[in-house]
């Protein structure tokens, strides 16, 4: 019986953190419309999330962008179809890989820093300094935090997808001989807007993602530096696997369309 | 001014208090003593709401705390001393003054806030320059000095000190023992602080509660506190190893 028992509560406990983490959104959702506003605070996190990011998103993009034109190339020279490099680069960076590996790299850079942020604040009382000095918690942490992050993600997709593009475009017209005019020509074209709309949409909701299970689990530590580290952790998988199941989620919707 | 009823609050099977009962007076420096981990710092977070109590009711200036509609306002009225300062990393000195001066219903100018908070600074004997350095840059003891400035930047009616002297040596101990005095008496705040210093409790204490068990064993004017004839008082006082506080927690 053990064995089952220790499933149940296995099971118990991930609905309840589940059911935890959807009320903590909803109300964070429900004071980004109610003031107090801390313009302040929000500026500070478009700032981390978004410009400080741009380096770490450019890298990742145009690495990945190279190797998908080869990996496109070899395959496609198997049945002759080299040609369709641009095409499944684009369509690839902009539909799938852009919007997963920003959502990946912020879940690192973003979730954890926000994380260790917000924890070690409530385990040197920060949290509660923040409570007697008639601030709200939710308002002031979390609610900049999360809205910044909906908001620039996006962004930070839409530039991952460029960069991913160009880094198809310089491997392709760069080693494999593709017309760069061509190349460009190709891609444009088979683009479509709902190619773009879905990665923008990707790019909000793992934003929203990332930074909500930041300020959740790191509001949540436990106590001392295992506590801070644990709820790091917890913040930075909870993220990735959100991502993950959003992306085959929205991926899904936006297939069906 | 300060009224806490039977107070009880548990953390799982671990009863922190069990029926909690103090009184603090208008204008008068209650100091709460006991052991680590019998519940002072608990005792104060439900009357700021940080904690809420399982049971039993708090009153300030005869108003249930629970039943406090403007929170906000009931706040405003409080300032805290934590024990670890509590500063904000991210903000510089003067900012973390002047907190709740730069929002909120008690929003200044923000000029006009940073001449307060440097004011402040002055008061616990820290010079302008602290006011745009940033926490860590600090010692721990100027920290705490920047915690006591927040904690009376806005001229609370009630003020609340966590282990003021907790991590210090004892030339700043009695730096900020005699800071907390002056500025309680400067202000005519009501003030209750938690220690198990006993050099802190004479120097800043108008009444003791003595906490143990989860309620209060001995409470009385800080001059009868050596006559008390109470064992739990006179055990803690005198820092015995025997009596009915057990050594081994």
């Amino acid at each position: 019986m053990k064995p089952i028992a220790l499933l149940g509560r296995t099971v118990l406990g991930l609905l309840a953190a589940i059911g935890r983490i959807a009320l903590y959104g909803i109300d964070a959702i429900s004071h980004v419309v109610r003031p107090p506003f801390y313009g302040r605070e929000f500026a500070s996190a478009l700032l981390n999330i978004g410009w400080l990011s741009l380096p770490v998103v450019g890298l990742t993009a145009v690495f990945t962008g190279g190797a998908l034109a080869l990996q496109i190339y070899a395959g496609g020279s198997r049945f002759n179809a080299e040609a369709v490099v641009p095409q499944i680069v684009a369509v690839g960076m902009v539909r799938e890989l852009g919007p997963v590996l920003v959502g990946l790299m912020i879940a690192a850079r973003v979730t954890s820093s926000i994380a260790a942020e917000i924890a070690t604040m409530k385990v040197t009382e920060q949290i509660d300094a923040l409570v007697t000095l008639s601030t709200h918690p939710m308002k002031y942490l979390t609610v900049p935090r999360v809205l910044a992050a909906t908001l620039v993600v996006p962004l930070l997709v839409g530039v991952g997808d460029i960069i991913g593009i160009f880094g198809g475009y310089a491997v392709a017209t760069g080693t494999l001989g593709f017309n760069p005019a061509a190349y460009i020509r190709n891609t444009v074209n088979f683009l479509e807007p709902l190619d773009v709309i879905s990665s923008l949409t990707k790019g909000a909701v793992f934003g929203f993602a990332a930074a909500l299970m930041g300020c959740f689990h790191g509001m949540n530590s436990g106590r001392g530096a295992m506590g801070v580290g644990r709820a790091t952790k917890t913040a930075v998988e909870g993220a990735a696997i959100l991502i993950l199941a959003a992306n085959f989620v929205l991926t899904g919707v936006f297939f069906s369309l | 001014m300060i009224k806490m009823e039977n107070i009880h609050k548990s953390f799982g099977s671990n009863h922190v208090l069990r029926g909690l009962n103090l009184d603090v007076p208008k204008g008068t420096s209650m100091v709460i003593i006991g052991g680590s981990g019998t519940g002072k710092s608990i005792a104060i977070k439900c009357v700021l709401g940080l904690v809420t109590q399982d049971e039993g009711t708090i009153y300030v200036d005869g108003k249930d705390a629970a039943d406090t509609t403007d929170r906000d306002a009931f706040l405003a009225r409080f300032g805290m001393l934590f024990q670890g300062a509590a500063l904000f990393d991210s903000l510089p000195v003067w900012q973390n003054v002047a907190f709740r001066l730069l929002r909120g219903s008690l929003k200044r100018p923000k000029e006009e806030a940073r001449d307060i908070a440097i004011e402040k600074l002055r008061r616990v004997g820290l010079k302008p320059d602290v006011a745009d350095r940033l926490p860590a840059e600090l010692s721990g003891g100027m920290q705490k000095r920047v915690g006591l400035a927040r904690a009376i930047a806005a001229e609370p009616e009630i003020i609340f000190f966590d282990e003021p002297t907790t991590g210090l040596d004892p030339i700043m101990s009695g730096v900020i023992n005699d800071l907390i005095r002056e500025i309680v008496v400067e202000m005519g705040a009501t003030a209750m602080t938690i220690t198990h210093d006993m050099t802190s409790v004479r120097a800043i204490a108008d009444n003791i509660a003595m906490l143990h068990d989860g309620v209060i064993q001995w409470t009385g004017p800080v001059a009868d506190m050596d006559s008390s004839g109470n064992p739990y008082l006179e055990q803690f006082v005198h820092g015995r190893a025997e009596g009915p506080i057990e050594s081994v927690r």
